[in-house]
């Protein structure tokens, strides 16, 4: 792997609340189209450490960079280089289809003309074009998760971050969705998850476990499998989960 | 600027878009004025008046022809003992009791000639009205059936009533309604429509756009900016033209001190936003925290001076009070605005320190 390629990068990234350290010390990379699965029981700190990577929270100490920028002092253009999508899906329903593409897109300062081309691509592609003008509520939830994930990419960022993208779907839907995630993967956008099913990390390139603001683990699927002697990652968190001192929140 | 425009849109169609919230918007104030400028009133009108008269002669019969023909009162009943009087009022039958001496007209000139006026004081306010417009009634027929000269009550005051002359209530609701719409409307839909992004986890995704906080803030607020200024003037024309209360004063500076008092409570709503995690949170503390001080602290309904010491210091921080006093001097009593400097001058304070506290807030949010 060379240089160029680490588009995440934390030495000793920490953020405390008081005399409660969130996030402790956690030092990790993340490289270019790759899809990294950060998971973490319940209170486990990956929130914390998601929303100070996005530019969010200010972390007390330790250094991070976010697609070549300092988190601290250049939170403006890490903002202007992800794309973001929460478990509440974060669309606007009592907006069209398209009007919350526009939206978006503007906010991220895209020309109308690029907007209106890329609308037109995407939908197909989605097999949504007769959606257009349906108002967002009006769409089933998995639909409407994919239309998300579709808008947090539109502005070609070059990292995603997605926090529990696929709660409350089910599972053909959520098959779906991570084909969408290895698209964006293939097209070089690299990919942040949080995650709490565990058949979903064997889906990512690498996982990183946290427990108790620090990450005990980090490696590819099989060789946490490997390592903890087991033959399923849930059984991986499991073992790990099992020596948090701190309690759920 | 292009993203804050597509912004604004946003929110205009969020608002369009809610035909329920759209309704409250534009129809509250509407009902609100007719409410209060007709159901509402404090005017006297058809009080039930009862006579007991031992001496019935042509004096005491002129003087209760002169009540019943008056718009104010009916005559109702006419009693005989004065047990009767209590009873009539016990029953609910009757507002009012007129209640003349014996041997009227043969003590007239001896001053042993008597009135006396019973009203029900359950309701006070009202009370002191009706038995006022009757004192008025009989001393003005007083002076005319006396030969002149003779009178015995020789000092009749005449009273002037300024600026309000045919005591209509709604001279002092229109300026409490413009003070309790404008906070309603500005404060609590500005707090809803922050705390709803929130609920929704919109506001998430947005802050993490390289938008600006503050755009963001502010675009949510120039849509409820633009509907107090239509519900403004809505209840300015519907209070010129339907409840006849005409703007004394200059209509600029009224509507100066009205913006000044929108954006007073707009920055309350952002204040109640980062203080508030959901609707209905900030529904409830804009309701509690706003609504029911605005209506029972500001004067719009019960007169500041007339409250007890503590009440008068806690009214001082609520915006409305001075709003509305600046409103009634300008609109009813005509004055210029270098004579309400002050309540501007507070005003004005008052969205510099709401707008601070809250913009900091907001940020630490964030950190």
């Amino acid at each position: 792997m060379n240089e160029n390629d680490i588009v995440i990068r934390t030495e000793q990234l920490t953020k405390r609340f008081g005399s409660f350290t969130a996030v402790d010390h956690i030092s990790f990379e993340v490289h270019r189209g790759e899809i990294f699965g950060f998971l973490g029981a319940n209170g486990a700190g990956k929130t914390t450490a998601m929303r100070m990577l996005c530019g969010l929270s200010k972390p007390t100490s330790g250094k991070g960079l976010v697609a070549g920028f300092d988190i601290h002092k250049e939170s403006e253009q890490v903002k202007r280089n992800i794309g973001y999508m929460s478990q509440k899906f974060s669309l606007y329903e009592d907006l069209k289809v398209w009007e919350n593409i526009r939206l978006f897109a503007g906010i991220y300062g895209m020309k109308d003309k690029e907007i209106e081309e890329k609308t037109d691509a995407l939908l197909q592609r989605l097999e949504f074009s007769e959606e257009r003008e349906t108002l967002v509520k009006r769409l089933p939830l998995g639909w409407k998760q994919k239309l998300a994930f579709s808008v947090s990419i539109f502005h070609e960022p070059k990292i995603v971050f997605l926090d529990e993208p696929t709660g409350g779907v089910d599972p053909a839907t959520r098959r779906q969705f991570w084909e969408l995630i290895y698209q964006a993967a293939d097209r070089g956008i690299t990919v942040f998850v949080t995650t709490h099913y565990m058949d979903e990390a064997e889906y990512c390139n690498r996982v990183s476990i946290m427990v108790d603001g620090r990450i005990d683990a980090l490696d590819t699927p099989r060789n946490l499998k490997q390592q903890f002697q087991t033959d399923n990652m849930d059984e991986v968190f499991q073992q790990l989960a099992r020596k948090a001192v701190r309690k759920a929140d | 600027m292009k993203q804050f425009r597509t912004f604004v849109k946003k929110e205009f169609f969020h608002i369009f878009r809610d035909k329920r919230t759209m309704m409250i918007l534009l129809g509250i104030p509407v009902i609100e004025i007719i409410l209060f400028g007709f159901a509402i009133s404090t005017e006297v009108r058809n009080v039930r008046v009862a006579v007991l008269d031992p001496s019935g002669d042509v004096i005491t019969r002129k003087i209760i022809d002169r009540i019943d023909a008056s718009e104010y009162f009916i005559l109702t009943t006419k009693l005989h003992t004065p047990q009767e009087v209590e009873q009539a009022f016990r029953r609910g039958e009757i507002d009012l009791a007129v209640v003349f001496s014996h041997r009227f007209l043969d003590n007239l000139y001896t001053g042993d000639a008597k009135i006396q006026l019973i009203a029900d004081a359950t309701d006070p306010n009202m009370a002191v009205t009706q038995s006022g417009y009757a004192s008025g009634i009989i001393s003005a027929a007083q002076q005319e059936l006396l030969p002149a000269g003779a009178s015995p009550a020789t000092i009749v005051p005449d009273v002037r009533l300024l600026y309000n002359p045919q005591m209509k209530s709604a001279y002092n609701f229109v300026p409490g309604v413009m003070g309790l719409i404008l906070m309603l409307i500005c404060a609590m839909m500005t707090s809803i429509s922050i705390v709803r992004e929130k609920e929704i986890g919109t506001m998430e995704v947005l802050l993490v756009s390289p938008m600006k906080p503050l755009l963001i803030i502010l675009s949510k607020a120039v849509p409820y900016f633009v509907l107090s200024f239509v519900n403004l003037s809505s209840i300015l024309l519907l209070s010129v033209y339907v409840l006849h209360v005409p703007i004394a004063g200059s209509l600029l500076a009224l509507v100066s001190v009205s913006l000044l008092f929108i954006f007073v409570s707009l920055s309350l709503g952002l204040l109640i936003s980062t203080i508030t995690q959901t609707q209905i949170a900030a529904m409830l503390v804009s309701g509690l925290m706003l609504m029911m001080p605005t209506m029972l602290l500001s004067g719009m309904i019960f007169p500041v001076d007339g409250m007890p010491t503590i009440l008068q210091v806690i009214s001082t921080i609520i915006p409305a009070r001075w709003y509305i006093d600046v409103v009634r001097k300008i609109m009813i009593e005509g004055v210029s605005i270098t004579f309400v400097a002050k309540e501007i001058g507070i005003l004005a304070l008052m969205a510099f320190v709401l707008i601070a506290v809250s913009l900091k807030k907001f940020k630490t949010r964030l950190e």
